[in-house]
């Protein structure tokens, strides 16, 4: 590496170091080769796979009911949403009607679902930047809906309450009261978050500007979710392709248009105000009936290739079946947001500090099982 | 009526008593050095029990609370684990400056405890060039951060060496110039006498009231910056390099860089208090009767403003690095020097508050 050219010894060099697979911010087992010069990013090169189950090909051998089980193993901060985006799929290809109940229910826990993983990921957002008092606020905040989900379906993290058809069992009878109560909590809890992180100095200086995304590589790279509608790419599936009880509730799609790290944290924290504002709008009107429709024993699929796409917390979650006509899909595909969103790391990251890095990969909210599936 | 106890000089007098002269001194060292040192032990625990518990407040926890009343002895119970521990590092290490760098720290920190005056009796060390000393020593610890990160043999730990290193040069900048306005003040380096000058016309930070205030603030940002803490934690950022120059650190040389930070932080405070609140002067001079009572001011005080470097760290997020340059380079660094010129304009108008 030596050359003899007089000013050698002050030639800077770039190295390499290993961020990960255990590395407190990429929030587990991701592992990103980087090339650094001195404190600048030269290039990033994610290595995946450190947590892959090889869940689709497990898809392949279960049945449809068994399939849903899986899915909160991807994205284990959007569990039921995942669920759901797999009952979706096997309804629509059967046809199968859900009563208005079950629709009002699986709005309501997919947007309590949405806000408690939004709660951890600004706790782990200020971690990620050097406040660490806001992960205990965050947790606080979500510990409320993980009661309310414990009495739902009885998990804490791997929720089970969708299934094709309907839900397992009905709400419990506190739920109401309960998700009422939360509601009430978090609408003062809030305005705290913003108090304590957003209108700090060194929060905006360490995250405005940083890591800008521009709307053509938002779209190029495939991202979707609070990361491409801080670059200003409406893709909100809620809005676009509605489904569940969301063709009948009034809200806003957080849409920002500058693209770099602050957007991307005021958008998720935009869209806490939206799915409380849904909550509401639905939690008295619960219509009353049947909590599931019945479905066969044995879910056979008819014939053919079925696409159901859902708005999970990270984006746009996309199941795509190929089925033979039997008890078990042929092949099964999850389009998962985080395997999108992380792609755009390199653009947004290269050139920028070693501090930036880590800001941006908080605001790329991974998770990793979600990504290696 | 002055109720003056002199413990220290009834010891001093006595073993000048009974032994011969170089005999006494040297004994009398001894003393001295054990008493610092068991106050430095015993000192950074409290310190790291009161870190715990204040993050515990501020963080919605309990913090420890099972180990002697309130949790108290949970640091010492720590302390212990660590001694036990083996003492592992890196293959590759540069052995002789990775078992050295931890010693930098912690004699460094020592050098500057020995010239604090808790109270008009216990003031080991009181040299003319006092406050000129305790800047000169107290960065010498860099010195062993930087061994440390580099001798580790791990990238991680470099970064974070490199970061202290750059981070304390420039903030030692801003930490000296705005000590320096309270000499121009003072008109002495000599920390009795600045106690003195306080004693006489009120504190420091009343009596030079608008540029006294600027020095402060400017000394707490740096001084933070100094001890390495949150917002200026980058050198252990452990978001961004696990957990900085100490990464490689094992049992108590882990605990030696550990304690150096609080007994830092206890010196910048100890100095603060020394330039600013008047050292052990008591408020108003309520009890300025009983010198004794000198160590209960100058811990309250030191205490109150180690309370405020730990808000500090729960609340703010963390600097990046060429914000943290920034920050001094291009705001402290000029801020200060029209600061001090403020200063002797004040102090040669005689426009000081004088109680």
């Amino acid at each position: 590496m030596t050359t003899t050219t007089e000013n050698n010894a002050f030639k800077s060099q770039e190295y390499f170091i290993n961020m990960g697979p255990q590395h407190p911010a990429t929030h587990g087992v991701l592992r990103l080769l980087l090339t650094i010069d001195g404190e600048i990013i030269k290039n990033i090169d994610p290595d995946l796979g450190y947590i892959h189950r090889s869940i689709e090909k497990m898809c392949e051998r279960d049945s449809y009911q068994q399939i849903v089980h899986l899915t909160d193993r991807m994205d284990y901060l959007s569990a039921h949403i995942n669920n759901e985006a797999v009952c979706l799929a096997v309804e629509n290809a059967l046809g199968l009607e859900v009563p208005e109940r079950v629709k009002v229910i699986r709005t309501i826990i997919a947007e309590l679902t949405r806000l408690a993983s939004h709660q951890l990921w600004w706790g782990v957002m200020g971690m990620d930047v050097g406040a660490l008092t806001t992960y205990f606020y965050g947790f606080r905040d979500r510990e409320m809906i993980n009661d309310i989900f414990e009495e739902t379906c009885g998990a804490r993290l791997t929720m089970n309450y969708n299934i094709p058809g309907g839900l397992m069992f009905d709400l419990h009878p506190n739920f109401v009261q309960r998700v009422k109560d939360f509601i009430a909590h978090f609408k003062t809890k809030l305005p705290e978050y913003d108090t304590l992180l957003t209108g700090n100095v060194i929060f905006q200086k360490r995250t405005q500007g940083v890591g800008i995304l521009t709307k053509e590589d938002a779209i190029s790279f495939g991202t979707t979710g609070p990361v491409a509608r801080a670059s200003g790419f409406s893709c909100d599936v809620r809005k676009h392709h509605p489904y569940s009880a969301y063709d009948r509730v009034q809200f806003n799609e957080a849409l920002f248009t500058v693209g770099d790290t602050f957007t991307r944290y005021q958008v998720r924290i935009q869209e806490m105000w939206e799915s409380m504002a849904i909550i509401e709008q639905l939690i008295d009107n619960i219509p009353d009936g049947e909590f599931k429709t019945p479905t066969n024993a044995v879910i056979k699929l008819p014939k053919g290739e079925f696409y159901q796409r859902v708005e999970t917390a990270r984006g746009e979650l996309g199941v795509f079946i190929v089925s033979d006509g039997k008890k078990n899909p042929y092949r099964l595909k999850f389009r998962s947001p985080g395997f999108s969103n992380l792609s755009a790391l390199k653009k947004m990251a290269v050139g920028s500090k070693l501090g930036d890095l880590v800001a941006i990969m908080a605001t790329l909210d991974i998770v990793v099982p979600d990504i290696d599936r | 009526m002055n109720i003056s106890l002199s413990i220290t000089k009834n010891i001093h007098d006595w073993l000048f008593e009974v032994m011969s002269a170089p005999f006494a001194t040297v004994v009398e060292n001894v003393l001295i050095a054990v008493a610092f040192l068991a106050f430095f032990a015993l000192a950074g625990l409290l310190l790291v029990w009161m870190e715990r518990r204040i993050a515990a407040f501020f963080q919605l926890r309990l913090g420890p609370n099972r180990v002697g009343p309130m949790g108290l002895f949970q640091t010492i119970a720590d302390a212990l684990k660590l001694v036990s521990k083996e003492l592992t590092g890196p293959d590759k290490a540069d052995k002789f400056l990775y078992n050295l760098a931890p010693y930098f720290v912690i004699v460094a920190s020592l050098m500057a405890l020995s010239v604090l005056p808790f109270s008009q009796e216990f003031h080991a060390f009181d040299i003319n060039i006092g406050v000129f000393f305790l800047i000169a020593v107290s960065s010498i610890g860099v010195i062993g951060i930087l061994l440390g990160g580099w001798s580790s043999n791990n990238k991680y730990s470099l970064i974070g060496a490199m970061r202290s290193g750059l981070q304390t040069i420039s903030y030692e900048l801003s930490v000296g110039l705005s000590i320096l306005t309270i000499v121009v003040l003072a008109g002495s380096l000599q920390i009795s006498e600045i106690i003195a000058a306080q004693q006489a016309g009120g504190w420091f930070i009343i009596q030079g009231h608008i540029p006294a205030m600027i020095a402060f603030m400017i000394f707490m940002i740096a001084g933070t910056a100094e001890t390495n803490r949150a917002p200026f934690d980058l050198i252990e950022a452990e978001s961004e390099l696990g957990a900085g120059f100490h990464t490689e650190y094992s049992g108590m040389k882990f605990a030696y860089f550990f304690l150096a930070e609080f007994i830092n932080m206890f010196i910048i405070a100890a100095i603060g208090v020394i330039l600013f609140f008047g050292g052990w002067l008591s408020p108003f001079g309520i009890t300025e009767s009983i010198p004794l009572l000198g160590i209960f001011w100058f811990m309250l005080k030191v205490l109150g403003l180690i309370f405020l470097m730990m808000w500090f760290r729960w609340t703010f997020p963390r600097l990046r690095v060429d914000q943290l340059l920034t920050l001094e380079w291009k705001y402290l660094l000029p801020i200060n020097l029209f600061n001090i010129v403020l200063m002797a304009v004040i102090v040669w108008l005689g426009l000081t508050i004088n109680f």
